[in-house]
């Protein structure tokens, strides 16, 4: 299983180290520094690296590598969603997993690695039994540090694992409240013409359950049948889905990932914007760029945080472009082109007032002219609008009397990337 | 703590927090400083600690160990300390206590003898009366790795195998393979001790132990045999960790124990498994399934439990899963993977890494699962460079006639990427593209030859070499390209790009004969320039060119080979002494010479265009050996399914285990309010129904004809139950307990169905509730504490309707109870084998048959069939043509399904029509087909009865029928009219008076 750990920072300083069994020389890392240097991008490294002894499997995230360190055979999976588990774990002790968050508290992090696994086999990664066991740090504590004195939690939970394992016992909130996120992100390529080459819609329901004791909550769709494939927190009993397409749960406490589903579209969804482009490269080191932005079947809500991304080719020197929405900066060195536009109001529908940026591009002399138009990348945020058009119905609670505050948000949003139009 | 002590404390605290600021500041400042004088500062900084330590103030002593971890952690090293931290191992403080352990398990290994001092404490806590020092005592005490401590240890976990705490037991199970790992001469006692955790009750622990047991004893397969039904019930609530260590034994355990599902066995020796091939749809027709294959009820029990883990949120879970379906499941089945795979690239690269590149080897066998999704797999100018490959390759793979146009233009937009080496990739995919799918071959070729005008080098020289090796396989009709190309030799300068030109134009020199010297002049001319694999074309065109037209070119291949013989590098000269020996010198090798022409000019097979990635697809699918490519320490390939299924009797468990206690309890929760003396009976009944049952098991076994496998027995049992319920019903006079109940009964129904009429689907609504929590408490045993808290509130919702319902409500879910069962046998499998097993007293077969009857009876005189309606035109049906009705009366096999005839009419005036029978349900909807008709003669209309289970929803019903031995199946729909959903009652006077009274 999981011999050892490394977390290497993007200098390549492996700052903390954790071995479940005997050590391993730290000198391992450079089987991964080997291949980090063959890739220009940290994407780039394969997640799998054999040595002649050892196995690697690294992953990146927040600009940190974890590198497990493996023996034996065993499901390269398993390793992967278990490190992004850990990191996962940090962010939600810590607020955020970043070098300084995992130097800041080492002994909190010592402790949980310790904690979720014996002698790397996955022992407790719940986080509320977890947060049972190890207290996260947090200003209350200290601040009762100070006033007691008593720096050590000696009371242990006495029965630390109750029937829910997701959800402590004693949980009392003196507002109750029950929040669900319906985030949908659009993944998208369109061509130059315009058309939708392919369109997919991932969606997920983030709560943050605040209620009192064990409540079992009941969530109802007027359109379940949207949801094509899910994937399910533990909590969420599957045989009441099956047989009514109700979520019906006893949640976790605080904020969790309740389902993330997936809609394959075959007939393809409304795109809620659309990019009118015009670039054009000249003989003779110039060229134009023109971009339109507008929205388009938004049900009236707009468009906010509006940004376009446009990595240039190699052979473009420089950029001189004047946008009428917004700010735009290039960089000559990455080349890449951001456009921050902003809010998009659907009311200025006449085309005269849409963002547009406008400029000439400077090319290196004598490098040949770019044989293809660069890949924009849109990301765009629309509140109150799930772009499946997914609806909760309503929510219940069963099992305690109080009545919970439940409030419902739509968000449709764009993961870095993943909108790309092809001009 | 009084105040004094409390205000001490206090001082300290302040201090410790003040101390540390300052030592966090100074452990910073030590780093630069330490190359400087590092002996002085190091050697002071444990001596602090040493104090620290050896203070006994608690809060010094955890600053201190605070800093150690933090030395651990930054991987410097902390070993001079051991002996200062052991004896912190007694403290009272749990903060301490733990950084402590954490701190032997790091060092306790190098230093043994100091090690030994903490284990008496560790003995110690191992009786600790809280689980979870009991359990961390464990833990530590078995990491230490320390092999003087191995009896110790083993006494230590045969403990805590027994223990209460499912929470020790699963540390032990753990432990156990740590203990193997420091002795392996214990595995015998080790093995006992597996045995006895995989036999454990708790889900917590289940994980745990095949871990154990996959560790110490992988080959022990037998272990598994008396555990196997219940893992796999259990397995959708075990954690997603133990489910990855699950899921991978039971792959194993299956290819060892039932044969291949994709092999059709003739063999009769089959006839005595049960067909549970279409999930108990065809009972009745075991004359259809002898002829084909027929799967182990175990098998599709395996199936049928790991199915829903593929909507898990973990990937290693669904990876394990479709792994499980590809290696055991019938290729029909393997479909159902597709979609949670393709789920899963929206997750972490590596993730998405892994995944690709497992759907490019499920892809390889199974191409038609994943065509549906061809647009998943499109490649975004973001993705990480391996993610893209793998698209392509899976893309490529994909590409059939119907698609390739598409995957061709999206190919085009991929060669002008910016990432050269990707749009090579997609060069290289567009020739395997064009090489299998021959309506294409053309236009990809003139694309290439298009690319081969762009200015890149890579693109070029990639196009250049897929195109050889393009033309290689229909080299006739292509000569303007080998025109074109041999054009360009002298603008492309990528050696293996010129290296390929240099063959094409040896190879084909007959076609452009004019211009082939002349090629072989101007490289003669740049001969020392090029590279050796150039150099070598060279030679190879200039000895094909000296075979054809000598006369033209004898001069410059003398002077080429004469360039070549002084060479440096010896490849190039021997090559060239080996070439001038068989041409020139023809006097030394005299029958070699003769052949010359036929050896040079040989027709060449055309080259496979292979793809560049799979290369390791003999390793099981999803293990770090697939990954890697390279056998991984540990690794074990699947064993091949055996031609002769072991004996499945093993699985049988013989006692069925202590049910009556939890059958009761689960009825309390769903009748919380009262319990009945009905109640009481019931659970005498049970005794009397599990000896029964018992018996029946042995007589199956003896006789090995079981044409049930265990899931169907309990269907029919539930159903027994449930006609007995009915019977319950309508016998008044039975006992004075029935008689309450009877009463009961009779008041719902009317309410009942006024409550149909009136609210749709409401009943139903609230039996499945009803449902839901039986279902939770079969399942989770545990939750059912908190279920029974959630009954009375939910009841009170039930009950709203009328008020005065409350008391009879509850009759509903006892009798819909057995539905449930039926549901979740049908769709999900069972939560566990021994829940299974309902309240079924053998002596209600008698009840049911009267029962039958007298349904039969009532209704039959009542019968009006409001209409029928079409579903097999005899036009579109070759004279066969099929009406259907809703006869409105109960279905017999199955209370939940609704009850229709099928009217088969022969409307041919001559034919006749043999073997009608039922093949499948198409759409989701479970339908209980109808027996086979082996004639149907001219003119005659036969009446034949299906169950469908609407599951209260309004699509219509499609299944498919076969008949005169069609291979093509017909298929039929039935609509679901909503009002025929109702099931009929019938009250007389007294019954519906006392209605009206209440």
């Amino acid at each position: 299983m999981i011999h050892s750990l490394f977390i290497i920072n993007e200098a390549g300083d492996a700052f903390m180290e954790k071995h479940w069994k005997t050590v391993v020389s730290k000198s391992i890392c450079d089987y991964f520094y080997e291949a980090q240097k063959k890739c220009v991008n940290p994407e780039d490294i394969p997640p799998v690296i054999a040595t002649p002894h050892h196995y690697l499997i690294n992953i990146y995230r927040n600009n940190l590598y974890f590198v497990a360190v493996l023996t034996n055979e065993i499901a390269p999976l398993f390793v992967i969603e278990f490190l992004h588990r850990i990191m996962d774990l940090f962010e939600n002790y810590f607020g955020e997993c970043t070098e300084k968050s995992v130097k800041d508290n080492y002994v909190i992090v010592y402790e949980l690695l310790d904690e979720i696994l014996d002698s790397g086999l996955p022992l407790i990664t719940e986080t509320n039994i977890l947060k049972e066991l190890i207290k996260p740090p947090n200003l209350l504590r200290k601040v009762a540090h100070f006033v007691t004195g008593d720096s050590t939690n000696t009371t242990l939970p006495s029965k630390q694992l109750s029937n829910i394992p997701w959800r402590p016992f004693d949980v009392s909130y003196r507002n109750n409240e029950a929040f669900f996120d319906i985030v949908e992100e659009i993944d998208a390529i369109i061509d130059q013409n315009g058309t939708i080459v392919m369109s997919e819609i991932q969606g997920y329901i983030d709560c943050c359950i605040k209620l009192s004791g064990m409540p079992d909550l009941t969530l109802n769709f007027v359109n379940p049948r949207l949801l094509d494939d899910i994937s399910f927190h533990p909590c969420v009993r599957l045989r009441k889905w099956e047989s009514e397409h109700v979520l019906s749960f006893i949640p976790p406490d605080g904020n969790f990932r309740l389902i993330s589903y997936h809609i394959a579209t075959q007939n393809t969804i409304c795109m809620p914007i659309y990019v009118k482009h015009h670039i054009q490269y000249r003989e003779g080191s110039s060229g134009r760029f023109e971009l339109t932005v507008g929205p388009k079947q938004t049900m009236g809500k707009s468009l906010e945080n509006v940004i376009i991304e446009c990595t240039m080719p190699k052979s473009v020197l420089n950029c001189t472009l004047t946008p009428s929405q917004g700010k735009s900066t290039f960089d000559p060195i990455k080349k890449i082109l951001i456009w921050n536009i902003g809010t998009i109001e659907t009311k200025t529908q006449n085309s005269a007032h849409l963002p547009t940026i406008r400029g000439n591009i400077i090319l290196v002399t004598g490098q040949p002219i770019p044989e293809s138009n660069p890949i924009l990348n849109i990301s765009f945020q629309i509140n109150q609008l799930a772009i499946s058009g997914i609806r909760v119905q309503r929510v219940d609670m069963n099992g305690e009397i109080y009545k919970p505050y439940k409030g419902v948000k739509y968000i449709t949003t764009v993961k870095k990337g993943r909108f790309q139009i092809r001009t | 703590m009084n105040i004094n002590e409390r205000s001490l404390t206090t001082m300290s605290t302040l201090n410790a927090q003040g101390s540390r600021g300052t030592s966090n500041q100074s452990d910073e400042q030590t780093e630069p400083s330490t190359t400087l004088s590092i002996f002085a500062l190091d050697y002071k900084k444990h001596e602090d600690l040493k104090q620290m330590l050896d203070s006994n103030k608690d809060n010094l002593k955890l600053e201190a160990m605070r800093r150690i971890i933090g030395m651990i952690a930054k991987g410097k090293d902390a070993a001079d300390l051991f002996p200062a931290v052991v004896k912190n191992v007694v403290s009272k403080n749990m903060e301490i206590k733990k950084l402590v352990y954490v701190y032997l398990m790091r060092y306790a290994e190098e230093q043994q003898d100091l090690a030994l001092l903490s284990i008496a404490t560790f003995q110690r806590a191992l009786k600790d009366p809280n689980q979870l020092i009991r359990a961390s005592a464990l833990r530590v005490l078995s990491s230490i790795r320390v092999p003087t401590i191995v009896t110790i240890m083993m006494l230590a976990i045969r403990d805590a195998v027994s223990d209460m705490s499912p929470y020790v037991r699963k540390t032990a199970a753990n432990a156990i393979a740590k203990l193997y790992a420091l002795d392996p001469e214990l595995k015998d006692e080790l093995v006992l001790i597996i045995a006895k955790l995989l036999a454990d009750k708790t889900i917590l622990v289940n994980g745990s132990a095949v871990q154990a047991f996959e560790h110490v004893c992988p080959e022990r397969i037998d272990l598994i045999h008396q555990n196997y039904r219940r893992l796999c019930n259990l397995l959708v609530d075990i954690d997603e960790w133990g489910q990855v260590t699950i899921l991978n034994m039971l792959t194993r355990y299956a290819r060892s124990q039932f044969v291949d599902p994709n092999k059709i066995f003739e063999d009769e020796k089959k006839s005595f498994y049960e067909d549970e091939t279409e999930q108990n749809i065809n009972e009745d027709e075991d004359s259809l399934d002898k002829r084909t294959y027929v799967m182990d009820s175990d098998h599709r029990l395996l199936l049928r439990c790991t199915k829903p883990l593929l909507q898990s949120r973990n990937s290693a879970v669904v990876m394990a899963v479709a792994q499980l379906y590809y290696y055991v499941a019938p290729q029909s089945e393997i479909q159902i993977v597709a979609k949670s795979l393709l789920r899963l690239l929206r997750h972490h690269r590596e993730i998405q890494t892994i995944i690709l590149k497992s759907i490019v080897f499920i892809a390889d066998k199974h191409k038609q699962i994943f065509e549906p999704y061809l647009k998943s797999f499109y490649v975004h100018s973001n993705d990480s460079s391996l993610v893209k490959r793998y698209k392509l390759e899976i893309l490529t793979t994909l590409a059939n006639a119907s698609n390739i146009s598409t995957i061709l233009r999206e190919f085009q937009t991929y060669v002008l990427s910016s990432d050269k080496d990707f749009a090579a990739h997609t060069i290289h995919a567009i020739g395997r593209c064009a090489s299998t799918i021959s309506d294409v071959t053309e236009a990809c070729l003139n694309g290439l030859v298009a690319l081969m005008s762009k200015k890149d080098e890579t693109i070029v020289a990639e196009s250049v070499v897929v195109i050889k090796k393009l033309l290689q396989i229909n080299p006739s009709q292509y000569n303007e390209i080998i025109k074109h190309i041999v054009r360009m030799v002298d603008k492309v300068t990528v050696p293996i790009a010129r290296a390929s030109i240099l063959w094409l134009i040896g190879e084909y020199s007959d076609r452009i004969s004019k211009l082939a010297p002349d090629v072989l002049r101007k490289m003669a001319k740049s001969f020392i320039d090029e590279e050796t694999i150039v150099k070598h074309q060279i030679l190879n065109l200039a000895a094909k060119l000296y075979v054809v037209n000598a006369k033209q070119t004898h001069l410059l291949v003398q002077y080429v080979f004469n360039l070549a013989k002084y060479d440096t590098n010896y490849d190039t000269r021997d090559k060239a002494r080996l070439l001038r020996a068989l041409l020139i010198q023809t006097d030394k090798c005299p029958t070699l010479s003769k052949h010359a022409k036929k050896i040079l000019l040989a027709s060449k097979p055309a080259p496979i265009l292979e793809s560049i990635i799979r290369d390791h697809d003999q390793y099981t699918l999803g293990t770090l050996s697939f990954v890697i490519g390279q056998k991984a320490v540990g690794y074990k390939d699947l064993p091949d399914f055996p031609l002769e299924p072991p004996d499945p009797s093993v699985r049988n468990v013989e006692i069925v285990t202590p049910l009556p206690s939890q059958n009761v309890s689960s009825r309390k929760s769903s009748t919380t309010t009262r319990i009945t003396s009905r109640e009481k009976k019931k659970s005498v009944n049970d005794e009397n129904f599990y000896s029964d049952e018992e018996e029946e098991e042995e007589e199956e076994e003896e006789e090995e004809t079981s044409t049930e496998g265990p899931d169907t027995d309990n269907e029919e049992e539930e159903d027994e139950e449930d006609e007995k319920e009915k019977t319950t019903q309508n016998d008044n006079d039975t006992n004075e307990y029935e008689q309450l109940d009877a009463q009961s009964t009779n008041n719902i129904e009317p309410e009942e169905e006024e409550k149909d009429e009136s609210s749709g689907s409401s009943e139903e609504e609230e039996s499945e509730q009803e449902e839901e929590e039986d279902d939770d408490e079969e399942s989770e045993s545990d939750e059912s504490a908190d279920d029974e808290k959630l009954t009375p509130n939910q009841s009170s919702i039930v009950a709203k309707p009328s008020s005065t319902l409350t008391v009879s409500d509850y009759t509903i879910p006892a009798t819909e109870k057995s539905l449930l069962e039926m549901d979740l046998e049908a769709f999900l499998g069972a939560p566990s084998t021994s829940t299974n097993v309902q309240v079924a007293p053998v002596k209600n077969n008698i009840f049911d048959d009267l029962h039958g009857l007298e349904s039969l009876t009532s209704t039959s005189s009542n019968l009006v069939y409001t209409k029928q309606y079409d579903c097999l035109n005899r036009i579109t049906g070759q004279g066969l043509q099929i009406q259907y009705r809703f006869p409105r009366t109960p279905f017999q096999q199955s209370p939940n399904m609704i009850h229709v005839e099928l009217i088969f009419t022969n409307t041919t005036t001559n034919k006749d029509i043999h073997s009608i029978k039922f093949y499948k349900s198409k759409s989701n909807i479970n339908i209980q087909g109808f027996n086979q008709i082996d004639l149907l003669p001219s003119g005659v209309s036969i009446v034949t009865s299906i169950g469908i289970d609407f599951n209260d929803k309004t699509q219509p019903a499609s299944f498919d029928i076969l008949y005169d031995d069609n291979l093509i199946p017909t298929s039929l729909t039935i609509l679901c009219h909503v009002g025929e959903l109702i099931e009929q009652k019938f009250l007389n006077d007294q019954q519906f008076n006392q209605n009206l009274g209440k």
